[in-house]
């Protein structure tokens, strides 16, 4: 099949749509491997391929990202990019491919953005404070398995940043609801459970993170469907928190 | 071919009672004290299970950590798509487990060519790595009154392995990862993410440092430390098609063998029994379906090769479930060697061998199937555009993991003092097979438990005085001008293709004399021609996935030529390593008299010097590795 790609070229401050024919694909193949063959025949021809960010190409590692005809990681629900097969497109039609656009996510090079805001917001507090070394037996806390299920479905999360993508605001609330659920839910990580909600919400902010308005384009396209309930725990917690101990009272 | 050396001598590891060997190394490791850690640096490469665990827990007992990946978070290192589970000797299940047990059969499923000492220590670690992850909220599997669940997995015969659904090794890894934000944000490790080691820096003897190349700006630059860590994973992407990311590389472990560490066992490879098989010549790289799928799925190929029907369409008469047949005791269960050659032998790659759950579902219904493995099924979905649930999954084998890797000692040390290797990047635990659900274990032994109690028995030398880092990061500047220079009429790309034809034919599932001697005259060759043809458009100094590709693919064709010369010194077939003319009745044929030993290669320019670590085992006696 042919495909006509209209792919978003970057290489400093500004950059512009080109267009590209590129034929004798396969449905078989991921919309990455298409990529694949236009970069090999771009090489060939003298041009610099289009640089994309992959890795495990298995929907796992978070790495991938594309937006396609507008919608993050494109049409199918629930899938990564490197998981979108051609089988999904028609034979000639035109697609638009961009890089994931919001203001902590600068453009690096053509598709390609740098998300290290999300390990700074991660790094705000989405962990449990243990040091390796003196972990009581692991049966000694009993987690109800419903609260385990749940925090499982929340820290399913690949941290690949289409909910940043998706939201008219540039919100990462999905992102750091997902972090604050997985923990909040699980009795080692519920002593820090205030304080983490609300280090982490502001670190959100301060990186340039938009506020959320519930409008639900981040579950639409979460790659592992993670819910919009989340967001209501991580809001519950902040206020929880509020209510219960000094703001600034940063933790270690 | 190759020269013989001195046999290795000291591989550090205590003797006396297997049980408290690791208690006495720990004892009699020295020390530092919390104010001198303050002074001292390591670098650890890589983030992943093993690489994100030391970093961390280097830091929280106070050394200055410098941490790098080539991802653009650590949080994406490729044990990230572990799936099935990790194994501990807990005994939860009373099903007969123990340290002992765990012990056995993993220096049995690696067919007794692992070390003795370490084995026994990573089965009585792996009990505290459960206890730990749990403490971080991994989220494992649990049951209704609140404990952990756990289930079986291939090559063992007890219910072992803790799980997070199909996503063990993300949780795991998501652990280590938060585990190492704490240390970044409390200042003691400092991140570097989207930079690549491209050399080690080797003064007065010692590993000092990186040489590194920004991804982004593409600057070079040198980093100095009292001690190295490699942590950097597996080079099954010598096969061009493996299970591994995209990303996965062997150009830290080779840099750092051209440096002087001995490479060890760099044949053993292990082909995984349940990928997805490949759909074309476009495919970039294999999935692997988790190795859990074989506890409820059974797999057949129809009786009559010629058969083809449609499988829904053959009646249960027309199907032979061979390893249900072939091995009565472990079924579907054998471990992956033993899986992967008796499809290959029963099937072709195009048709592959049917994995059906029709009768789990009949048996457990379809919601119990879809708790365990409904991940799994959506991703094959995905892939493959059929529907498990009603139609039987097609797998193949595919390269997976690979058991060599630099030579290292009982405390991680490899042959450069202060260079340590961990995880998958060394060749230590798992012999010539692994058997499933171990590398997580391993991975995070090392990070968690073993290289933080060894690591000071060393850096309670130094400090080690100024660094002279000499002309290390020019030569790396040279070798990257080098690939730009070459401006040639073909791609990294059909480079890499044709190299890993070359590897899977001759060096994969199944190796011949004649076949290896055929790829080392083919690889030489390929690598010249990559040296004068290959194409790297743009510039070293900017961002460019070319340049990086083409780096990865030079060493590969390297390592590669290292590979085949190790098969074709071994001349017994061994775990993952199948050698046609070392056979009984079919199945492989290990010859302990003459290879019970790690062969560990020095790298001259030239052929390579075999050194000999003979293994001893007092404790799991060798014997033929029967799953009938």
């Amino acid at each position: 099949m042919n495909l006509t790609m209209r792919i978003w070229r970057q290489n400093g401050a500004t950059g512009r749509l080109v267009t590209y024919d590129v034929p004798d694909l396969s449905p078989d193949m991921s919309f990455l491997e298409a990529l694949d063959v236009l970069n090999e025949r771009l090489v060939l021809a003298g041009e610099e391929p289009v640089a994309f960010d992959h890795d495990c190409r298995e929907g796992i590692c978070g790495m991938c990202g594309l937006m396609i005809d507008g919608v993050a990681h494109g049409p199918e629900r629930a899938t990564t990019a490197c998981q979108l097969h051609l089988r999904h497109f028609s034979d000639g039609d035109t697609v638009t491919v961009e890089p994931w656009r919001a203001t902590p996510f600068p453009v690096i090079r053509d598709l390609v953005v740098d998300r290290s805001a999300f390990d700074r917001i991660v790094e705000a507090g989405g962990y449990v404070s243990v040091s390796t070394g003196s972990a009581p037996d692991a049966h000694a806390l009993p987690v109800p398995k419903p609260d385990a299920d749940a925090a499982f479905e929340a820290a399913a999360c690949i941290g690949c940043g289409a909910c940043v993508a998706a939201c008219p605001n540039g919100s990462a609330m999905l992102f750091t609801a997902a972090k604050v659920t997985h923990l909040g839910l699980l009795p080692q990580g519920r002593p820090e459970r205030g304080t983490r909600a609300s280090d982490m919400l502001a670190a959100h902010d301060d990186l340039g993170f938009g506020g959320c308005t519930n409008t639900g384009e981040c579950t639409a396209v979460c790659p592992k469907g993670i819910p919009l309930s989340t967001i209501t725990r991580f809001n519950a917690d902040v206020l929880r928190a509020a209510r219960s101990f000094s703001q600034g009272d940063k933790r270690r | 071919m190759y020269t013989e050396g001195d046999p290795i001598a000291d591989h550090r590891a205590p003797t006396g009672p297997i049980e408290t060997r690791w208690d006495r190394r720990r004892f009699t490791a020295r020390l530092v004290n919390p104010a001198n850690r303050r002074g001292r640096t390591v670098i650890v490469v890589g983030t992943g299970l093993a690489g994100g665990s030391a970093a961390a827990t280097l830091a929280e007992l106070g050394y200055r950590v410098l941490s790098f990946c080539h991802q653009d978070s650590p949080r994406r290192a490729h044990s990230v798509a572990a799936q099935g589970g990790i194994n501990a000797a807990k005994n939860y299940r009373n099903d007969g487990d123990s340290v002992w047990r765990l012990f056995h059969d993993t220096v049995k499923g690696g067919d007794f060519r692992a070390r003795e000492s370490n084995v026994y220590r990573l089965a009585q670690l792996s009990t505290a790595i459960i206890d730990q992850c749990v403490a971080q909220g991994v989220p494992f599997a649990r049951e209704y009154g609140g404990l952990l669940d756990t289930r079986s997995f291939g090559g063992a015969q007890v219910s072992r392995t803790f799980y997070a659904r199909g996503q063990t090794g993300q949780q795991l890894l998501l652990g280590a990862y938060q585990a190492l934000a704490r240390q970044i944000d409390a200042g003691r490790v400092e991140s570097h993410p989207r930079t690549e080691m491209l050399d080690l820096v080797v003064a007065d003897g010692r590993a000092r440092g990186v040489v590194v190349r920004d991804l982004v700006t593409g600057a070079v630059s040198t980093h100095l430390a009292d001690a190295v860590v490699l942590a950097t994973g597996g080079y099954g992407n010598v096969f061009h098609l493996s299970t591994n990311a995209k990303g996965c590389n062997a150009t830290a472990i080779w840099r750092a063998h051209r440096r002087g560490a001995l490479f060890a066992n760099p044949c053993f490879t292990q082909i995984h029994p349940t990928c997805i098989p490949p759909a074309g010549e476009h495919q970039s790289k294999l999935t692997l379906m988790s190795e859990s799928l074989r506890n409820d799925g059974r797999v057949w190929v129809p009786r009559d090769p010629a058969d083809r029907r449609t499988p829904g369409a053959i009646p249960e008469s027309g199907r032979d479930y061979f390893l249900e047949r072939l091995y009565p005791a472990f079924g579907n269960l054998v471990p992956r060697d033993i899986a992967s050659r008796a499809a290959k032998n029963a099937s072709d790659p195009e048709r592959g061998v049917y994995l059906d759950f029709a009768d789990a579902i009949a048996r457990l219904g379809a919601d119990v199937v879809k708790a365990r493995y409904g991940n799994l099924f959506e991703m094959y979905q995905r892939i493959t555009g059929d529907d498990p649930y009603t139609t039987p999954m097609r797998i193949w084998p595919a390269v997976h993991y690979t058991m060599g890797g630099l030579w290292v000692d009982y405390d991680l040390r490899s042959t450069i003092p202060g260079l340590f290797v961990i995880g998958e990047a060394n060749f230590s635990d798992h012999g010539a097979n692994r058997l499933g659900a171990s590398a997580l274990m391993q991975g995070l032994a090392d990070g968690y438990f073993v290289l933080p109690n060894v690591i000071g028995d060393y850096l309670a030398d130094a400090p080690f005085g100024d660094v002279d880092p000499g002309g290390v990061e020019d030569e790396v500047r040279d070798r990257v001008a080098r690939l730009l220079a070459v401006d040639g009429d073909r791609t990294v790309e059909s480079f890499h293709r044709e190299l890993g034809r070359i590897m899977w034919e001759e060096c994969g599932m199944e190796r011949t004399d004649a076949g290896l001697r055929t790829a080392l005259r083919r690889i030489p060759e390929l690598r010249a021609e990559f040296w004068s043809r290959v194409k790297v458009p743009g510039r070293g100094e900017s961002f460019n996935q070319e340049l990086e590709k083409a780096g990865r693919v030079a060493d590969f064709l390297e390592l590669a030529e290292l590979m085949c010369v190790d098969a074709l010194h071994r001349e017994e077939s061994c775990g993952g390593h199948f050698r046609a003319e070392s056979t009984a009745g079919g199945e492989a044929l290990r010859d302990d008299h003459r290879f019970s030993y790690v062969a560990a290669w020095e790298f001259t320019g030239g052929p390579p010097v075999l050194h000999r670590e003979d293994l001893v085992f007092d404790h799991v006696r060798p014997s033929i590795r029967s799953y009938a």
